[in-house]
């Protein structure tokens, strides 16, 4: 049971983050449906611009009192706001072109600019795995049986709260409207006054902003990062977003939490389980696609004819 | 069967290109043809999937894996089975062919980008089991040496002749198929299910079988290729199968002409050519000047910026079918006909009316 709950743990800390790279995900489908398969090398790219300025700020360890707070602001704005550009980038050399293509089209641009990038950032790190200052330190906290360190807290919280602020903004406020009116009918939605464009880019602003955070956690989570990570991140998150309901905020959550959960319980469970996660978590992904395509928040949408 | 009626032309490479051994004795040289020559026929394989029923499958490594373990498993000292390569051949293909539904018959419902992601899904599982079957597979080591193929009693041995000769029958036998399935009844269903397939299944098309069959179809040639790779290297390890061949053999596609036999086999040669020759030999005269390049440190690089150059500005590849052409000019020239996803494709020419018809 011990060993349960801390594999709960440390599940749900794992699922933090491909619940935030999974928001973007879904973000990029509800309003364009597209797979943006570049997601997750943008993910990664976020950690290699986090690790940029922390170098930058001559930050090599763990920092402490005020001074923390401002490195780890200053870290994490960069890398989302460089990330958030990228993704604007993306969309308007690789998709934007493609809007009214045949569905596949747009989607095999995807996966070149996802080849695309990870060979950006083997030529600029390298192709072996690069060490990450572990920025925030790490106390552990005993509550009972089982362990928490406070960077697994740190990401359960970010997730959270990011999730909580996308929502409010999608509902809340003019812009989010307007992405929701784009999502629904493109076609209207600009009839009635809407810039499209600006629209659909400044969803890949805020969806490919929160993977640039994810970048910077899971760099301090991990301690390392590596130019190949976003392929099977990406394709884990993905399918957390599937699996939660693609183009639904609160699914990509859920789903996020639950593929963390997943992969930590196989590891435990699963003799040699290490081995296997990814084959499980494929297998999830297909199984969902196969018998409830919609996800479990989705509601089922009857294809456009 | 129709090989040549129309274009006959298309049977001279199959008649100088055997001699190519006889001319040029560099086995380096007929080594790398070799190479190609299995990739061509992973490329026309993809393009039945790809090209002609219109199924973006990610996953196409997973069926050349299975056809090589095949062979690795059944025709070398790994449980002391050694079936003949020749047998080998059909062998492979069928279990391809069976994966292939395997993988098919549950995903047939999803749409096309979903079906691509379920593909890949499939394509990161193979070979990671074959990595973590370490008792059956060796794992990450991989199975060699696998049994050389003989014929009339003489082993093939370690030269690359003799395989470049088998390779490129494969190859003929490859174009005899896919040219004559696309004219076929079958061929058409493809295209009337890559065009519209709520249409096609209201014209009485069998959709399910129709797929099933590409996705069999596709998969078989792809085994033939992993035999033929796999007795040749005389090697097989879970690394040869990961993502980035899929996207290869796609980029081929791309490149040349998605749905074009001819064009599929030009785009695979070009980026062979390019990866196992062009980059090398850059390199080596960039190292002759002292300069510090890798230019093969590109190679991802190169077939991404294929892959969305060709989709920005040439999607119909660089020797298009006329069809597929068609298809995609005729959701640039009208959006809002597109917007409809995918409507009636007035501009296409009639049925039939295929580069290989």
């Amino acid at each position: 049971m011990d060993v349960f709950l801390q594999q709960l743990v440390n599940g749900l800390s794992l699922g933090g983050i491909y619940a935030l790279i999974a928001l973007g995900y879904t973000m990029v489908y509800g309003i364009i449906e597209l797979i943006n398969f570049a997601h997750g090398d943008v993910y990664t790219l976020g950690s290699f611009f986090a690790l940029a300025v922390l170098t930058g700020l001559g930050v090599s360890g763990e920092v402490h009192g005020p001074a923390l707070i401002g490195v780890v602001l200053v870290t994490v704005l960069a890398a989302m706001l460089c990330c958030g550009l990228t993704g604007v980038l993306i969309e308007r050399l690789a998709y934007r072109r493609l809007r009214n293509a045949p569905r596949l089209a747009p989607l095999i641009t995807a996966i070149g600019m996802s080849f695309i990038l990870e060979n950006v950032m083997q030529l600029w790190r390298g192709p072996s795995p690069v060490s990450f200052p572990s920025v925030i330190p790490n106390p552990i906290v005993h509550l009972g049986p089982i362990d928490i360190g406070a960077k697994q807290i740190l990401v359960i919280v970010t997730a959270v709260v990011m999730m909580f602020a996308l929502q409010l903004f999608i509902y809340r406020t003019r812009l989010g409207k307007a992405m929701r009116a784009t999502a629904q009918d493109r076609d209207a939605a600009q009839l009635m006054g809407i810039d499209i464009n600006t629209t659909i880019a400044l969803t890949f602003l805020i969806g490919s902003a929160l993977a640039g955070a994810a970048g910077f956690i899971s760099g301090v989570y991990y301690g390392t990062t590596w130019f190949f990570n976003g392929f099977e991140a990406g394709l884990k998150a993905f399918t957390a977003a599937v699996l939660g309901g693609i183009g639904n905020i609160a699914g990509a959550m859920l789903g996020g939490f639950l593929i963390g959960l997943i992969e930590a319980m196989a590891t435990q469970y699963i003799p040699q389980g290490a081995q296997w996660t990814n084959v499980v978590v494929f297998s999830v992904l297909v199984l969902v696609l196969i018998f409830r395509p919609s996800g479990l928040l989705g509601e089922s949408l009857p294809e456009k004819v | 069967m129709k090989f040549g009626r129309e274009r006959p032309f298309a049977v001279l490479p199959f008649l100088v290109l055997p001699l190519v051994p006889l001319l040029d004795r560099n086995n380096s040289h007929i080594d790398f043809l070799t190479n190609a020559g299995a990739f061509i026929l992973l490329a026309l394989g993809l393009n039945i999937v790809v090209g002609f029923a219109g199924l973006l499958d990610l996953g196409y490594a997973a069926f050349f894996a299975i056809g090589s373990y095949s062979y690795a498993m059944l025709a070398s000292q790994q449980f002391g089975i050694h079936i003949p390569f020749w047998v080998m051949l059909f062998v492979a293909s069928v279990i391809a062919a069976i994966f292939g539904i395997l993988l098919g018959a549950p995903t047939l419902r999803l749409r096309g980008d979903y079906l691509a992601i379920v593909t890949l899904g499939f394509g990161e599982i193979v070979p990671q089991t074959f990595l973590n079957l370490t008792q059956y597979t060796n794992g990450p080591n991989g199975i060699s040496p696998l049994d050389s193929p003989s014929l009339f009693g003489h082993s093939f041995g370690f030269s690359a002749t003799p395989y470049y000769e088998v390779m490129l029958a494969l190859i003929a036998l490859a174009v005899l198929l896919a040219t004559n399935l696309q004219s076929s009844r079958l061929g058409r269903a493809w295209m009337a299910i890559r065009e519209d397939e709520l249409a096609a299944r209201h014209m009485g098309i069998n959709t399910t079988t129709a797929k099933l069959a590409a996705f069999a179809l596709g998969a078989s040639f792809s085994g033939l290729a992993g035999v033929a790779y796999a007795a040749k290297l005389s090697l097989v390890s879970p690394d040869q199968f990961q993502f980035n061949v899929s996207v290869l053999v796609l980029s081929m596609l791309v490149l040349g002409g998605m749905g074009n036999i001819w064009g599929v086999i030009v785009g695979s040669f070009t980026l062979s050519f390019i990866n196992g020759f062009l980059l090398p030999q850059s390199t080596n005269l960039a190292h002759s000047m002292h300069l510090n390049l890798d230019f093969t440190n590109y190679r991802f690089m190169l077939y991404g910026v294929i892959l969305v150059a060709m989709m920005l500005f040439r999607p119909e590849g660089l020797i298009p079918s006329k069809q597929r052409r068609a298809e995609f000019r005729e959701a640039k020239l009208d959006p809002a006909l597109a917007a409809e996803e995918q409507g009636e494709y007035t501009l296409g020419p009639g049925p039939g009316a295929g580069t290989g018809g």
